[in-house]
């Protein structure tokens, strides 16, 4: 009888893991529906990278009060997530509190979690205002109505409820108030209690524990369905984030070995094409959907947390163009969850479904209003780049869809014929010595 | 400006059998634009002056191919390139110096994939090596105490991370260099790049160069400083849609070194 507490535990536990395992899993093959990229070189640079910018936040900074308020926040959840270690051991085997016996140490681990839990209810308090009341203009644009909305929201909510459990618990918790050592905080919220029996006090100590580590579970489990995915991807997407200087755009291979043919005036025209290339499904120039974007700006778009720090840094969506890099991310993932899902409806394999990326999710309008001037890119905390998205979808219009705004096509025609983008006679490239 | 400039050209040098320092990349704003022309004539005075022995390629440069590939033309993008990389490749070039930022970031990070390896500086980098090297002489002349802003041109700075010859250099002029409350890293562009400078904008409540020129007004320069033929366009139609043409002047690094010194 007395295990059943041990065994129950031992069931949540399996399940809020599993179940996260699972859509893991699921995660990975949706990104992996992405284009191969090489992204094997210059490890240690890569490493610094994610040392710095995820784990060393040295982008959030750069907006001194969201990110200080942001470190808080990290910080508290990592720090707070050891005692979770320590609830996974007490559950299992029926311990309380188990590490307490390595003495002060213990008093001073949990007194900093506390001062910390209190220090994160304060910042996500303000964060919760600067959505909600203060309004600030990047969390108001379009593609921030409806559930991002919510998400945004629900994600606060859940850290209040959390921390405020984690204070419960220890105030409720009276052995460890007798300890008097760590309980810098929750002494204080003891005496809101002092009216209850003591019976009535373990019942909410218990309460709190079970609800605090169920509640961390649930949460895990919502990452998937949330923006807060960052937690955990900004860590591989900052590894594998762009080491080339910004504005180096990459040349695509398959033209390049048309181009090289083209110029070599010793390939035969008439030449059979290679067998194997025979038989390979022509390469698509650029990106309509998903499957033909890299699965790197796949990943980049399952780390964006749609901060908006990328589209109120943009030049279109400042003066007021349909434009906003953020929801060139939100789209991606939103069209990539769907292709998913129909993969997971087909047995595995994905079913037309007469959509796509570009058109369905992100219009012409936006993609012709870049400028490509990596104001996204260099704002983005934890190195997404949406501007590689747009250039790749820009070239499915160009080179298979020859659908160029009018005057792009003229500036086009004018580089194929006299090597500039105005009509002038390459001839007359020197005439300016002389005027 | 009654002097009249040196440009010799890459097969000039070839026929005698020798090779220039630098290969000076016009382009096409350069070689068409009116405004730009200025830019390039500026730039070559100080060339002359610092006597750098440099060459242009003339009818041989095309389009770096840039706008092409911005627009999505990759195809047409490298056709470009490869044109230009056997060109260059054929007179050996080893250093190119160019006044466009556009130029500059195709040729320096997207030829080399292509076969073009060369080192590439932005005329104000290699004004300010120039400076270095005590060849050539900067002194304030008629600017001297004006406040001048430098606006960050896109594929300059945040593409590059160059922010700090074209400053140096104008700081060398003694004026009072001020900083736009968007500036370096957080620039913001003028609205040309991404192929922009050859289309109408989409629709939106205000033009980008507006935006920015408004963001310059703010702290009332005399002078906008430029290091980019398109954002130098922008910039001064900006300041026309202000009407402010009479105020302030709109000028490329080169220019004002050049006219300081009334070259």
């Amino acid at each position: 009888m007395n295990y059943i507490p041990n065994i129950l535990f031992a069931i949540v536990l399996i399940l809020g893991i599993g179940y996260f395992a699972r859509n893991v899993k699921k995660l990975i093959r949706n990104i992996k529906l992405g284009q191969d990229k090489d992204v094997s070189d210059n490890k240690s640079q890569r490493w610094k990278n994610m040392a710095m910018i995820a784990l060393g936040q040295s982008k959030m900074v750069r907006r001194p009060i969201a990110g200080l308020l942001h470190v808080i926040v990290y910080v508290g959840f990592i720090v707070i997530n050891l005692e979770v270690l320590e609830i996974i051991i007490d559950g299992l085997f029926g311990t309380h509190r188990i590490f307490s016996s390595i003495g002060s140490l213990y008093g001073i681990l949990i007194g900093s979690f506390e001062i910390l839990a209190v220090l994160v209810l304060v910042s996500v308090i303000v964060f919760w205002l600067r959505r909600n009341i203060i309004k600030i203009k990047r969390f108001m644009n379009n593609e921030m109505k409806g559930w991002p909305k919510n998400d945004g929201n629900i994600i606060l909510y859940f850290e209040v409820v959390l921390m405020c459990l984690f204070l419960i618990m220890n105030a409720t918790d009276l052995p460890f108030q007798e300890m008097n050592s760590g309980n810098i905080i929750s002494q204080y919220i003891t005496p809101w209690f002092s009216s209850l029996s003591e019976n009535t006090v373990h019942v909410i100590e218990r309460s709190a524990w079970w609800l605090h580590i169920i509640g961390i579970l649930i949460f895990l489990n919502y990452l998937y369905f949330s923006k807060h995915l960052h937690i955990l991807l900004a860590f591989p997407n900052t590894f594998y984030g762009r080491l080339t200087p910004k504005g180096q755009l990459d040349n695509l291979e398959s033209v390049t070995n048309e181009v090289k043919m083209m110029m070599d005036p010793n390939v035969d025209p008439f030449a059979a094409p290679p067998e194997a290339a025979a038989d390979a499904v022509p390469a698509k120039f650029g990106a309509s959907d998903v499957q033909d974007l890299n699965w790197v700006q796949l990943l980049n778009a399952y780390t964006c947390t749609e901060c908006g720090r990328c589209t109120s840094e943009c030049p279109a969506n400042q003066t007021g163009k349909k434009l906003s890099p953020r929801k060139i991310m939100m789209d991606t993932r939103d069209r990539l969850e769907e292709v998913g899902k129909n993969i997971d409806s087909n047995k595995g394999t994905f079913k037309e479904d007469g959509k796509q990326l570009l058109d369905d999710y992100i219009t012409r309008e936006e993609l012709w209003a870049c400028t490509s001037c990596n104001a996204c890119v260099d704002a983005c905390p934890v190195s997404i780049d949406p501007l590689s998205i747009i250039m790749h979808i820009r070239r499915y219009l160009v080179m298979e869809q020859s659908a160029a705004p009018v005057e792009l096509n003229n500036m086009m025609t004018n580089i194929e014929n006299n090597g500039a983008p105005w009509p002038y006679n390459q001839m007359d490239r020197l005439n300016w010595k002389n005027e | 400006m009654s002097e009249t400039i040196k440009v010799p050209t890459m097969a000039e040098y070839m026929a005698q059998g020798k090779q220039p320092e630098v290969l000076f990349w016009v382009g096409c704003a350069g070689s068409f634009d009116d405004r730009a022309k200025k830019i390039t004539k500026a730039f070559v005075r100080l060339l002359n002056r610092a006597n750098v022995e440099f060459a242009v390629l003339g009818t041989e440069e095309s389009c770096s191919g840039d706008p092409a590939k911005r627009s999505g033309n990759e195809f047409l993008f490298q056709m470009q390139a490869v044109t230009n990389i056997e060109v260059m490749n054929a007179y050996e070039v080893k250093k190119i110096v160019t006044a466009c930022p556009h130029c500059f970031n195709t040729i320096k990070n997207e030829y080399p994939e292509l076969g073009g390896n060369y080192e590439v500086m932005h005329h104000t980098q290699f004004l300010k090596s120039l400076l270095d090297d005590g060849r050539l002489t900067i002194e304030g002349g008629k600017f001297k105490g004006k406040r001048i802003t430098f606006h960050d041109p896109c594929y300059l700075g945040r593409a590059n991370d160059v922010y700090e010859a074209p400053r140096d250099l104008i700081r060398k002029l003694e004026v009072e260099l001020i900083e736009m409350r968007k500036c370096k890293k957080n620039g913001l562009c003028c609205g040309a790049g991404g192929a922009q400078m050859f289309k109408e904008p989409e629709k939106g409540d205000k033009d980008v160069n507006v935006e920015r020129t408004e963001q310059a007004l703010e702290i009332k320069p005399d002078i906008i400083a430029a290091g980019c033929p398109f954002c130098n366009t922008m910039m001064t139609d900006g300041v026309k849609a202000k009407e402010k043409e009479g105020d302030i002047e709109v000028m490329d690094v080169a220019e004002l070194i050049a006219n300081a010194q009334d070259l």
